[in-house]
């Protein structure tokens, strides 16, 4: 059972804080007056509301139906009425207030009708991936990626090895930690069942070497078919790539994707949701959030999802003394939120309270190459931040800025106080403003030429007599049809092409 | 209501480019005391003028370039005067190393751009424009075993010219000495027997040199700076003069002197290393510190002058910005593209 390990470049041992709290049991946090639920808590397009102001809804019940096949539905996460349907403020970094659905609590917290599933050995992959859509699992690691999406991919390509991603590597994070040793049965249950509708070859669960008790836990449920793997705590080991690279060897080539390489990646709380869907058919409607830094109790709690951040915060001690800044997520790739009220999504995995200190001013870049040491992608920050600072952008993008995954560790050492990361989210969304912009213009060019085409050929038809129906018309048609699939079909090996070219 | 954010990380390791500058100056203090009790106060009468001269260009040229006066708080310029100081003998007439301190800042530093732009390290720079310019001035060392007391030095530094008595108290260093000895025909066991020198470089200038080393190894240990520069620099100079030592020991010195000559342990951890003009990638900061080692020996043995470090950083500087082009390693994921 041991696993050759590998290392990747960069990253760098960090204080962890995890001591803060990671000793005491989750505890239920109580159920709020009204909870507010973003219609898009994962990556994708936003749910669609299936209920009006003024319905009363149960704990569970669908209140928002998925919105294509990267989107996910929003449960109910207790039961109540609805109150109003409009725009709130949101854990999301542009700042903007996003369409929410807010439920006013009866204080019954009473579960609509749920069909759990049993036996998931005997279930068809496909309708697992249903299952798992329906209960809206998103990756509960941090980005928020539809859970059945990666499971598609899984099930369509050959799967080498799933990681189960228990990894936790910013500092104060504990709440996959408490999970694991809570509901560790949950987990590793979770484990074989996307094993299964994936038919992984091996499943891999991976700890922090310093998460004794999270080890403990694991170790007594997992048999012959789960490996569990302890990797070295060093920031980022749980990002997606890095810990690929250290379980496997293998590197996900520059914009692509983990299942290029043949492996699958869900994060712990994800294998838990996983489980509870299959079993009971519970969709996602809580979640373990870390409270922690200058709280008077730091501590996990379980809470429902829509609960506003401020309710957690009070929960644990903590009064705002305006010093004081809150941040969601963790210290190093966390966003700092003024407004207390927003609520806890699917993606919140820590709310920190930090003291609030003026960052020391910027200086010029010394080129000290310290950026460029602890990246873990190995890329060159100090040159990014060069072309992003003059506002060439296409340059940066020259030097892999897409590459860039946003760990802050070039930040946390530069000397000179540069927000580096700032510099390279601000010079990414330029870039991908402009080529909206060269794409836009490109699109309503083809459109308008599109639109005559067709006026045109209206006028044609219109002219031209209909025609006879007879075998010679059929045939005639026939061979049209003939036409247009064989055109459709170079057309999409001419895709296919391109996109083999792309990678 | 909208919400603001802020940019992640929310933490920082607490290094400061003040902080780094201050270290780097704890770490001469070392090497500052034995040139003291060796040469005498010189030295400090040089860092005092050069690092008032230093302060006094840089806040002016703040102001004309508009640039906050807190960037005077960086430390970096008063490190650039300590390392021009270091560089010069004590006996330098005031206004050349005035002169020079000043060439390094406005020429050097704030043509190019000021802190983290300029592309060729300031103090050398300073210190190779007055060389080419004064060279006679700048070849007077205080001579083995006489310490020249405060008031000689106040005499000879601001007088003017040397004049009272400046003979009788300076000679040449042991690595000019010893140039000009080779260039008589002389052999190296004949002109190692001369009290200048002592058991592996020149006399005083070997504890000098160790004491620099002191400093630099703490750097190393402390994280100021990284290995990959000086060990290439000691390296290529170790490597080149062991070849030819091998090659013929009666005309060419032992490595170690090399080693423990001249400014070479100054020059491998505390000039070499300044990381505006050297090359970011750890590949390219061994070519680059290699590079240097191999012209300090080329100039030393070859060239024109006693010492070659600034020469050779100054060489090596232009080459930076290109080394570290080759060097940049694949990005994660790129290595199959
Ligand atoms: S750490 Fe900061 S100062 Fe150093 S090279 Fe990187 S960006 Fe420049
Ligand atoms: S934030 Fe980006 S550039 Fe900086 S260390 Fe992380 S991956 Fe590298």
């Amino acid at each position: 059972m041991s696993r050759q390990l590998h290392t990747f470049p960069g990253g760098l041992k960090l204080a962890t804080f995890k001591h803060l709290s990671d000793s005491e049991m989750a505890q239920q946090q109580a159920l709020p007056e009204r909870l507010i639920l973003p219609l898009q808590q994962h990556i994708g397009i936003p749910a669609e509301p299936v209920v009006r102001i003024g319905d009363q809804v149960l704990k569970g019940q669908v209140i928002a139906r998925a919105n294509g096949y990267v989107s996910l539905p929003v449960h109910a996460s207790t039961s109540g009425r609805i109150i109003d349907i409009g725009d709130y403020p949101v854990p999301h970094p542009s700042g903007l207030n996003a369409p929410c659905i807010v439920i006013e609590a009866d204080g019954l917290d009473q579960w609509g009708e749920i069909t759990p599933t049993h036996e998931y050995a005997s279930v068809d992959p496909q309708e697992l991936q249903t299952v798992i859509c329906e209960c809206g699992i998103s990756g509960l690691g941090g980005a928020g990626f539809p859970a059945h999406v990666k499971i598609r991919e899984g099930v369509d390509n050959a799967v080498d090895t799933l990681i189960i991603n228990g990894v936790e590597c910013e500092p104060y994070i504990t709440c996959d930690a408490r999970l694991i040793q809570e509901k560790a049965q949950y987990v590793v249950a979770g484990t074989r069942m996307i094993g299964h509708a994936v038919q992984a070859r091996h499943c891999v669960i991976a700890i922090e070497d310093d998460m004794p008790a999270s080890y403990q836990a694991l170790a007594e449920l997992v048999g012959e078919d789960i490996e569990l793997v302890t990797v070295p705590a060093r920031y980022p080991a749980g990002g997606e790539k890095q810990l690929i690279q250290v379980i496997t060897g293998k590197t996900v080539p520059s914009g692509g994707l983990p299942i290029h390489v043949g492996i699958v990646m869900h994060n712990v709380a994800t294998a838990a949701a996983v489980y509870r869907a299959v079993t009971r058919g519970e969709p996602i409607i809580s979640r373990y959030v870390t409270i922690s830094g200058n709280v008077e109790r730091p501590r996990n709690l379980q809470v429902l999802l829509g609960t506003p951040v401020k309710d957690c915060l009070a929960n644990c001690g903590f009064t705002d003394d305006g010093r004081s800044k809150i941040i969601l997520g963790g210290p190093m790739m966390g966003m700092r939120v003024r407004n207390p009220d927003i609520p806890i999504t699917k993606t919140t995995n820590c709310i920190l309270i930090q003291r609030h200190e003026p960052a020391p001013p910027a200086l010029p870049c010394i080129r000290c190459g310290r950026c460029a040491e602890v990246c873990p992608v190995r890329l060159q920050p100090q040159q990014l931040y060069w072309h992003a600072e003059s506002g060439n952008f296409r340059a940066a993008q020259s030097y892999h800025l897409f590459d860039c995954i946003e760990c802050g560790l070039c930040a946390y050492v530069c000397p000179s106080h540069i927000p580096l990361v700032q510099y390279f989210r601000y010079a990414k969304s330029k870039v991908a403003e402009t080529e909206r912009r060269e794409r836009g213009a490109e699109y309503s060019l083809t459109r308008f030429l599109e639109k005559n085409a067709r006026a045109e050929r209206l006028r044609a038809d219109r002219a031209r007599p209909l025609p006879p129906d007879t075998s010679q018309a059929l045939a005639e048609k026939r061979s049209y049809i003939e036409a247009a699939v064989a055109r459709s079909k170079q057309k999409k090996e001419l895709l296919q092409k391109d996109q083999a070219d792309d990678d | 209501m909208t919400t603001e954010y802020s940019s992640p990380p929310h933490l920082h390791d607490g290094t400061t480019v003040t902080g780094l500058m201050a270290k780097v100056g704890l770490a001469l203090v070392p090497g500052l005391l034995i040139y003291l009790w060796w040469f005498g106060s010189g030295i400090l009468i040089q860092c005092l003028l050069a690092v008032s001269a230093a302060l006094l260009c840089e806040w002016l040229l703040l102001r004309v370039t508009g640039k906050p006066a807190m960037y005077l708080k960086d430390g970096s310029v008063i490190v650039t005067a300590l390392l021009f100081a270091f560089s010069l003998s004590p006996f330098t007439p005031w206004w050349i190393t005035v002169l020079g301190i000043s060439f390094a800042v406005v020429f050097a530093k704030h043509l190019y751009g000021g802190l983290g732009y300029n592309l060729f390290n300031p103090a050398m720079a300073g210190y190779v424009f007055i060389l080419l310019c004064f060279p006679a001035q700048l070849n007077q060392w205080p001579s083995v075993g006489v310490t020249p007391d405060f008031s000689d030095y106040l005499a000879i530094i601001f007088s003017g010219h040397m004049s009272t008595g400046i003979d009788a108290l300076s000679g040449a260093s042991p690595l000019n000495h010893m140039k000009s000895q080779l260039n008589n025909m002389a052999m190296i066991p004949e002109i190692i027997s001369n009290p200048i020198y002592g058991t592996i470089g020149g006399r005083g200038w070997e504890i000098i040199n160790t004491a620099f080393l002191a400093g630099g190894l703490w750097l190393l240990f402390s994280r100021t700076i990284r290995w990959h520069i000086p060990a290439a620099v000691l390296g290529g100079l170790f490597g080149c003069s062991l070849c030819l030592y091998i090659s013929d020991s009666a005309i060419h010195v032992a490595p170690f002197f090399h080693l423990f000559s001249g400014g070479t342990m100054l020059g491998a951890f505390f000039i070499a290393t300044d990381p505006v003009t050297a090359p970011t990638t750890a590949l390219g900061r061994v070519l680059y510190g290699v590079l240097i080692g191999i012209v300090v020996f080329a100039i030393r043995t070859w060239g024109g002058y006693p010492d070659g470090f600034a020469f050779a950083v100054l060489i090596a500087n232009m080459f930076a910005p290109l080394i570290s082009h080759y060097t940049t390693p694949p990005v994660m994921g790129q290595e199959h593209l």
